[in-house]
């Protein structure tokens, strides 16, 4: 049957900001989907509050929203466009609970708006606990034995009933928020009452422990006639107790028997049908004992999933655009596979290589936080490595990581190491135990002690003693005085997986020694090609990976295309996986690159390793390097493309730490060259120019020693920000208020810097701050949006709320600020894009930082003012000039909206870790309202970022002294509003002295008594909203454990006295004004303002 | 580390390492595109003559068991992978693939660029081919695969059927409707036969007895049986005319169903040509689409040899299944009789079990027989 027509407009919804668990897959999967029914002429609604994603640019949909993702938004939008169908399963768990919400609230029924792909019934099934099990036994399936909860009384009974240790998994969450281990009934009542609270229909599964149990899953699809095809195994290398989400994951399946692959795929495909998936993916989990082989079904995504996205990259299968076909009446035998052309979406891909992902963690932005794994997730991205072997693939994932690994190197002397200390490593999942296993077969541990401690498959150990006994030749040779090896050690060490730079140090040579040596030895890369069939069809994907084989295969592409011959060849740099500081915007930015270079003709070349990206989709570039982003595996395209230009600046910082090494070995970089990126990143050369230019900047100095450190900090006057050069997200910055703080800071943060200096920046305080961002073509500069920061100066910009257009800072200085980016970019050099921060104190402005390269806020800047910066930019690296675009202030001026961005942060996944913000980012997304006014935008951007700010209540207010003028005005529009106010002693004595009501109540550790205590209250959940600005270091230790309870408890929390004006702003603003929903389309043309006519 | 190569029939050649220093062995080279399955393949009597390249590059990971075989030794002429696993993981497992191979006397080689050789088997076709630990010489080896038959016209089924009558599943039983028990008699034609069919026609209730190829209608007709199965098998079905005239013989007087091999007989008895394909189906993956209930399997294929479209008396035949890669014939019926068979492996071993079902035709084909009226 071809596609539906009872259907034209079909809403998708999107999955929101990035957050631990839900990650840009779903820009990955939703722009699949967006371009997949836009090509069926479906005309598309779309709605997503993450400005990031290239799913919300305005070409990708007709009617784009970036509006709050909740129930009463989506009905406004619902009830606006009138659309025939929703979407829900390609936006993640948020989308899928969405629509749910929005069943249940009777909305699709009222304006007969059908589900696709899996209605109400099917997703409750899948979704809820107790119904999925049921399905499970009733297909014959097993499942482990458990019992629901619904209070802490039934998780007794049902703990008793199973027997300790049991998981605790709260229903329908996202990530497994909630969830937990118990070991002992303290445990166990600790963690299901967290359960019970975070579950959405406050249920929790009381589940007996298949800790330790082998973990698999399959990806699954299936259209409306029941045909159904398995995309993709995938085995997990950390055994059942760690989320899959931060396990390492091997595809295909590695050490099943035939016969037990095909029961579990059995099972999966009676599971699909029983639970009655219409069409499109769904992922099942499944546990196998290692002992005897039984098998259990854990649980179902009955939608596209991380596994998902991570199928499609592994196997080339695209699962999320195939999901939308079949969403609107496809049928998997009426879908071409891409790639073959000629052969039938409806078969199993079969893989001739092996994918290792590996997840990326970010313990040491939350040093508070342990780095030990359970069912909670954790990680905050990942890196995918394709290889011919385990070996090399592994070894490739671990470089990919970008966290200082070279491979399954010797980061640690394994000799210093306790036998006590690795046996608790292995024992308890941790971020580093892969590395751990190696160190313990270092020690002589035999691979079944390893195995027996850690309960990783021993097939995986095995595979590790390999890659050890390999090593170890390696260094006998070393040891032996034969620097150079034989060319067949060489080949078996690349083909192990080993790196240039690890041979390097077994070596004792340089890096680009070893690089060298093979290369004349005749040990060269080779890339093979993924085409979902093993070689047995003729592949046109230009998706490649490398390894060390005889038959290079992006030869015989290059040298095909090369005769039907097209424009300059570009390489573009993505950004690997991703971590906090460094996500989404940047592949937002790479992706756009690549369109708006293809459009000038150009071949366009990416290189990436994170499998959740756009960028990573075979289809958006002319050829796909799945890589490392290290100097050795760029090289190692670079001299097979020997591509015109390779683009540095838009993948941040990691592309960025490589221009130079590049540059040297004679690699054309476009866009700004490397000399200028140097003169912004080198401090004492900066402040030469920003002298010679008479711009002002904090005073500061860089030190290399502790001695000058403390020296620059007493000359310069405390406080002070002191921070590692070199590094993105602010890593280990900070605000020091006194010497010995500097001292320890300077211990901490050895092992960032890397042989860097240390930055010492005096710290204005009580200045606004504004963030930047531009394009040069390096005369003339374009500022494409001026933001300025809610919060005060020294909170990361990556985690301030911002505005744009700047609501406080006056036209004069709005002039000066432009006039000073033009003259910055010209002085530095900058031809591309450009991001400055500036700190406004009255009327003298400060440079802050200088950044040649895009910056986190470009696809923010570009959403709210319909100009492509990162397309223009990448049009400009190439050499066209600025002046093509037209681009005039006016494009701003016009637009009658403001935009607020919000970062979206991870506390509620690191318990114990304080949320107060300071320099070093720490949020993992963004959110974007708009609006008529700032009132509106700040509001729909608080909800976004799921702060929802309250209608009635008690707000708790404790401000440091410098705010208790501020906060009595503040306080007097909240009285307005009908809020009554707690406070602790010094703010309620202010308030009274103003006539403002106020309970007076003790903190978490006072009280007790007749007094009030605000622990109890927030318990009780008797806070709806708290307002806690916290002074100097020290006095700030006292309130984390309350503002670690508003978090457990989702109370929303303001930490600055701006963020509490905003938030009565726009809570007046939404007593005046029902808020309403437009598209990005329709702002545009309110502004005149519509996409720059060049692109 | 042992050198060995693999020297192809039109001089291409691709290097090794041997697992153990026996000599020298010739065949067909084929390439399996299954992950999963590697001892079903080494066991299945259907790769007897043939050299067998696994595409997935990591062999021997779950070692092998008693129970995953297809039959009671090793038939593949050798066998050629880019990784041999050193260390198996399973609980099932009772040995390592080395050890096993090495006691079978498999001249195997690793460390080979399977994906380059399976890409250049895919453009030029499967061929003749040599393992080799002792012979580099390109001459000399020339020579010697030139004397090697072609797998067009060579009986390869009297070197792998059984050389005398056996019964399988004696006695095996179902109950039906909770109530009476039946049971159906097979007779086999073994060419080559696959146990796992024999496992799934005893769950289904029936006894097998199981034949010699070169077997007669009589010697069938002897056991009175309720149905004729013929087994999948290696080689040229166009060489087994005394399997051919069997079956034709058998066809209206008995239900038949036929795989793989039997499906190609079949043809041949039927009327039909068969033909070789380019470098064949060997994999776990292939859609098929079965044109009566309109639904898709992804099946198990192991075939070089194929029926001919077009050479179907289109007056007494039919085709039921359909390849969806390529278009081929993977099933056909005869409009009169009960006569079945099918080109792909609904027994799976190794593959997935969505064409398991085809079977049951065959018992309601037996069931019908008996009794007429339902």
């Amino acid at each position: 049957m071809p596609k539906r027509t009872d259907i034209k407009k079909i809403l998708l919804l999107g999955s929101g900001p990035i957050v631990i668990g839900q990650a840009c897959e779903f820009d990955y999967s939703g722009t699949q989907a967006c371009k997949a029914l836009k090509e069926e002429g479906y005309e598309l609604v779309l709605a997503n509050s993450n400005p990031a994603t290239i799913m919300t640019d305005p070409e990708f949909a007709d009617h784009t929203y970036i509006e709050p993702l909740t129930p009463e938004f989506i009905e406004y939008i619902i009830k606006k466009e009138r659309p025939d169908a929703i979407l829900p399963t390609l936006g993640g768990q948020t989308a899928l609970n969405l629509a749910m919400k929005l069943h249940e609230g009777g909305v699709l029924q009222e304006y007969n708006v059908k589900m696709l792909g899996a209605d109400y019934q099917v997703i409750r099934k899948a979704e809820d606990r107790e119904q999925f099990k049921e399905c499970v036994l009733k297909a014959g399936l097993a499942v482990p034995r458990s019992a629901f909860a619904h209070n802490l009384a039934e998780a007794r009974q049902a703990a008793h009933g199973i027997g300790l240790p049991v998981i605790i998994r709260p229903s329908f969450t996202l990530g497994g928020t909630g969830g937990g281990i118990a070991r002992d009934i303290e445990e166990l009542e600790r963690i299901a009452s967290l359960g019970l609270e975070c579950s959405m229909i406050h249920e929790v599964l009381i589940e007996e422990s298949i800790e330790g149990w082998k973990e698999y899953e399959l990806e699954v699809m299936r259209d409306y006639k029941d045909n159904v095809v398995i995309v993709c195994s995938i085995e997990n290398l950390d055994a059942m107790g760690v989320h899959t989400g931060d396990s390492i994951t091997v595809a295909p399946a590695q050490t099943l028997t035939d016969r037990e692959y095909q029961a579990m795929r059995d099972a999966a495909i009676t599971i699909i049908r029983e639970v009655g998936v219409e069409t499109g993916g769904s992922n099942i989990q499944f546990a196998v004992n290692p002992i005897d082989g039984r098998m259990v079904v854990i649980e179902m995504n009955p939608r596209v999933s991380r596994s998902s996205a991570l199928a499609s990259k592994a196997t080339g299968f695209p699962i999320a655009k195939f999901a939308a076909k079949l969403a609107v009446g496809y049928s998997l035998d009426e879908i071409q596979n891409d790639i073959t052309r000629e052969t039938p979406a409806s078969f199993e891909p079969t893989i001739d290589y092996c994918v290792v992902k590996a997840p990326r963690f970010t313990f040491e932005k939350f040093p508070e936080a342990k780095d030990i794994l359970g069912v909670q997730m954790k990680s905050v991205g990942e890196t995918m490595a394709i290889g011919r072997t385990f070996k090399e693939a592994l070894q490739k994932a671990l470089r990919g990581l970008e966290i200082g690994h070279t491979g399954l190197d010797n980061k640690l002397d394994y000799k210093t190491i306790s036998d006590e200390k690795i046996r608790q490593r292995l024992v308890e999942p941790n971020a580093s135990r892969i590395f751990y296993v190696k160190y313990a077969l270092q020690k002589g541990w035999t691979i079944e002690e390893v195995a027996r401690l850690s309960k990783i498959d021993p097939w995986f150990i095995a595979h590790i003693a390999q890659i050890l006994d390999l090593e170890n030749e390696l260094i006998k040779n070393a040891i032996r005085g034969k620097s150079i090896f034989s060319t067949a050690l060489l080949r078996k060490a690349k083909e192990y997986g080993f790196s240039d730079a690890q041979l390097a140090q077994v070596m004792n040579l340089r890096e680009t020694a070893v690089r060298a040596l093979r290369k004349e030895a005749g040990v060269i890369t080779t890339f093979k090609l993924v085409d979902t069939c093993a070689a047995e069809f003729e592949a046109y994907t230009p998706y490649f990976y490398s390894t060390y084989e005889t038959e290079d295969e992006a030869v015989l592409q290059i040298e095909r295309a090369c005769a039907a011959p097209k424009g300059k060849k570009i390489i573009i740099l993505g950004g690997g996986p991703n971590r906090i500081g460094q996500g989404i915007e940047f592949d937002y930015c790479c992706v756009h690159a690549s369109f708006a270079l293809k459009s000038l003709g150009y071949t366009t070349i990416m290189v990436n390793s994170n499998p959740e990206t756009v960028s990573t989709d075979y289809d958006i570039c002319d050829r796909l390097y799945f890589e490392p982003l290290t100097f050795e595996d760029v090289m190692n395209i670079v001299d097979v493309e020997k591509p015109d230009g390779v683009i540095v600046q838009l993948g941040g910082q990691t592309p960025l730490n490589l221009a130079q090494r590049l540059q040297e070995a004679g690699v054309p970089i476009v866009g700004t060259s490397v000399l200028s990126i140097a003169l912004a990143e080198d401090r004492a050369k900066f402040a030469r120019l920003i002298e010679s230019l008479g711009l002002n900047q904090p005073a500061n100095g860089s030190a290399r020693s502790v001695k000058e450190a403390v020296q620059i900090a007493r000359r310069i006057g405390y406080p002070v920000l002191a921070r590692p050069s070199y590094v993105l997200g602010g890593r280990a910055m900070k605000i020091i208020y006194e010497e010995a703080r500097l001292l320890q800071f300077i211990d901490e943060a050895k092992e960032v810097s890397a042989g860097h200096p240390i930055l010492i920046d005096k710290f204005i305080d009580d200045a606004i701050e504004l963030d930047v961002d531009a394009i040069s073509d390096g005369q003339e500069t374009f500022v494409g949006g001026i933001m300025e920061h809610i919060e005060n100066a020294g909170i990361h910009s990556g985690d301030s709320a911002c505005v744009l257009p700047p609501t406080t800072i006056g036209e004069t200085i709005i002039a000066q600020i432009k006039e000073i980016t033009c003259r910055l970019a010209k002085a530095i050099g900058v031809i591309g894009l450009l991001n400055i921060q500036f700190a406004v104190k009255g009327r003298r402005i400060y440079v802050l930082e200088v950044n040649p390269r895009a910056s986190r806020t470009v696809p923010f800047v570009s959403k709210a003012t319909g100009i492509p910066l990162a397309k223009i930019a990448a049009q400009v690296m190439v050499g066209e000039p600025l002046s093509k675009y037209h681009l005039s202030d006016k494009l701003i001026e016009q637009l009658r909206h403001v935009s607020v961005k919000e970062s979206v942060l991870p506390f509620s996944r690191f318990s114990g870790v304080d949320i107060v913000l300071g320099p070093e980012m720490k949020s993992t997304g963004e959110v974007m309202g708009i609006g008529a006014t700032i009132g509106e935008a700040f509001v729909k951007s608080q909800i976004s970022a799921g702060q929802s700010l309250p209608k009635e209540g008690k707000i708790f207010l404790s401000v440091r002294d410098e705010d208790k003028r501020e906060i009595v005005s503040i306080a007097k529009r909240f009285e307005r509003l009908g809020f009554l106010f707690v406070s602790t002693r010094g703010t309620a004595k202010a308030l009274r002295a103003h006539a403002i009501e106020v309970q007076e109540v003790g903190r978490y550790d006072q009280g007790g008594g007749d007094i009030l205590n605000l622990m109890t209250l927030i318990e009780q959940n008797a806070i709806a909203l708290i307002v806690n600005t916290p002074s100097g270091e020290g006095s700030q230790y006292d309130m984390r454990f309350i503002r670690a309870a508003a978090i457990l408890h989702n109370i929303p929390c303001i930490t600055t006295i701006q963020g509490a004006r905003e938030a009565v702003n726009g809570m007046e603003t939404c007593r005046t004004k029902e808020l309403t929903v437009q598209s990005l389309q329709e702002y545009y043309r309110v502004g005149g303002n519509v996409s720059c006519a060049a692109l | 580390m042992i050198r060995a190569i693999l020297f192809l029939e039109d001089g291409a050649f691709f290097e090794g390492q041997a697992i153990c220093d026996n000599g020298e062995s010739a065949g067909e080279v084929v390439f399996n595109t299954a992950m999963t399955g590697y001892q079903e393949v080494l066991t299945d009597p259907s790769y007897a003559g043939q050299i067998v390249v696994m595409t997935y590059p990591l062999i021997g990971n779950y070692g092998v068991n008693k129970e995953d075989v297809e039959s009671d030794r090793i038939y593949v002429k050798g066998f050629v992978v880019k990784e041999f696993c050193r260390y198996y993981s399973n609980y099932r497992a009772t040995q390592g693939l080395i050890d096993y191979l090495k006691e079978n006397q498999i001249l195997a080689i690793e460390g080979v660029d399977t994906r380059a050789l399976t890409r250049h088997l895919r453009v030029r076709g499967a061929m003749k081919g040599m393992i080799s630990t002792q012979d580099f010489d390109p001459k000399s080896l020339t020579r010697k695969l030139d004397r090697l038959p072609a797998m067009e016209g060579s009986d390869w089924v009297k070197e792998v059927t059984s050389k005398e009558k056996y019964v399988w599943g004696q006695a095996s039983q179902v109950r039906d409707d909770g109530q009476q028990t039946i049971r159906y008699k097979v007779a086999a034609i073994d060419c080559g036969m696959k146990r796992n069919i024999l496992r799934i026609l005893e769950r289904l209730g029936c006894e097998v007895h199981v034949f010699p190829a070169n077997t007669t209608i009589k010697e069938i007709a002897a056991i009175q049986p309720d149905g004729l199965f013929i087994s999948n098998g290696p080689g040229d079905p166009a060489a087994v005319s005394y399997v051919i005239d069997t079956v034709r013989q058998c066809v209206g007087k008995l239900p038949i169903f036929g795989i793989c091999l039997g499906h190609q007989i079949l043809g041949l008895a039927l009327g039909a040509r068969t033909y070789k394909l380019k470098f064949g189906h060997h994999g776990a993956n292939h859609p098929v689409k079965d044109l009566l209930g309109n639904r898709i399997g992804i099946t198990s294929q192991n075939h070089g040899f194929c029926v001919d479209i077009s050479s179907l008396p289109a007056s007494d035949i039919e085709m039921v299944d359909m390849n969806l890669n390529d278009q081929t014939l993977e099933g056909i019926r005869h409009k009169k009789y009960p006569v079945l068979s099918f080109q792909h492996h609904p027994e799976a071993a190794p593959g997935p079990h969505d064409a398991q079902y085809l079977f049951g035709y065959f018992i309601e084909m037996m069931k019908d027989r008996r009794d007429p009226k339902t």
